[in-house]
């Protein structure tokens, strides 16, 4: 039990992270936590040295994430299987440069409150491989087998996930942009 | 190369692990093409920004609540 702690200390974070990005609820992600934690412990003896334990618990916690997101959206489909069309994200539109850059521009929690707003607008199965790829920082492989997915779906949705997110904050920072030059002319007047 | 050529590469540029034949001729386009090249530094800045902000903390007094909570779980397996 005391190596199991160790785990759990080890990994709780992150788990905790990857539940909220999914569930966007908090109180939801705490009992994503604990499930996961407990379904791992149960199945410890089918766990099988030839994956990571990280990503296997990721596996875990992802399932559950989805679960409750289904719960909570009774009737409404929410897979990660599906491939999701979309127009936007296919080709960049907004093609203004973020100078300045866009962190001189905003307070840390400011900051923090778009990149939430902006990620919880992408389709679930887009949100969590760009979050297991790019935040958690698993490769196209760990992504692939932690979710099921193909590498091929895995590398269209990261493209797609990254576009949309780039066009999304984009818009943000071309307002705040667009602000502070016209305060800029103002104090000039 | 085209920009939905260039653009279907990007990911391969991100990540940097495009061959170096592909990585020259992605470059030259880069030279010619502002539009690629302000979607290549805009969408590594996206991933970066993404990277460096914390934006779900556990705070430590609910972490030590589920490490409870789990432990009991488990012991009763």
């Amino acid at each position: 039990m005391a190596a199991y702690e160790k785990l759990v200390r080890q990994y709780d974070r992150q788990v905790f992270r990857i539940a909220q990005h999914i569930v966007q609820n908090r109180e939801d992600a705490e009992d994503v936590v604990q499930d996961a934690f407990l379904k791992a412990y149960e199945k410890l003896n089918q766990f099988q040295g030839n994956s990571k334990f990280y990503t296997w618990l990721v596996r875990i916690a992802v399932n559950e994430s989805l679960m409750r997101l289904r719960k909570r959206r009774t009737g409404k489909m929410v897979s990660i299987d599906e491939d999701v069309e979309t127009e936007e994200g296919s080709m960049p539109r907004d093609l203004a440069d973020w100078s300045p850059d866009p962190e001189a521009l905003y307070g840390q929690s400011e900051m923090a409150d778009i990149l939430r707003r902006t990620i919880q607008g992408l389709p679930p199965g887009f949100r969590v491989v760009f979050v297991l790829r790019d935040v958690e920082g698993l490769s196209t492989e760990e992504t692939a087998e932690t979710l099921g997915l193909s590498i091929p779906a895995v590398k269209s949705r990261l493209l797609r996930a990254r576009l949309q997110l780039r066009e999304r904050l984009s818009r943000y920072f071309k307002r705040r942009n667009g602000q502070a030059q016209a305060q800029g002319q103002d104090g000039e007047k | 190369m085209t920009c939905t050529e260039f653009l279907a590469q990007l990911d391969d540029m991100l990540d940097q692990d495009a061959a170096l034949p592909l990585r020259a001729d992605l470059q030259e386009h880069l030279r010619e093409c502002d539009h690629c090249e302000v979607t290549l530094s805009t969408t590594r800045k996206t991933i970066e920004i993404y990277r460096s902000h914390e934006l779900y903390e556990l705070p430590d007094d609910l972490r030590e609540r589920l490490h409870k909570a789990i432990l009991a779980k488990c012991k009763k397996c």
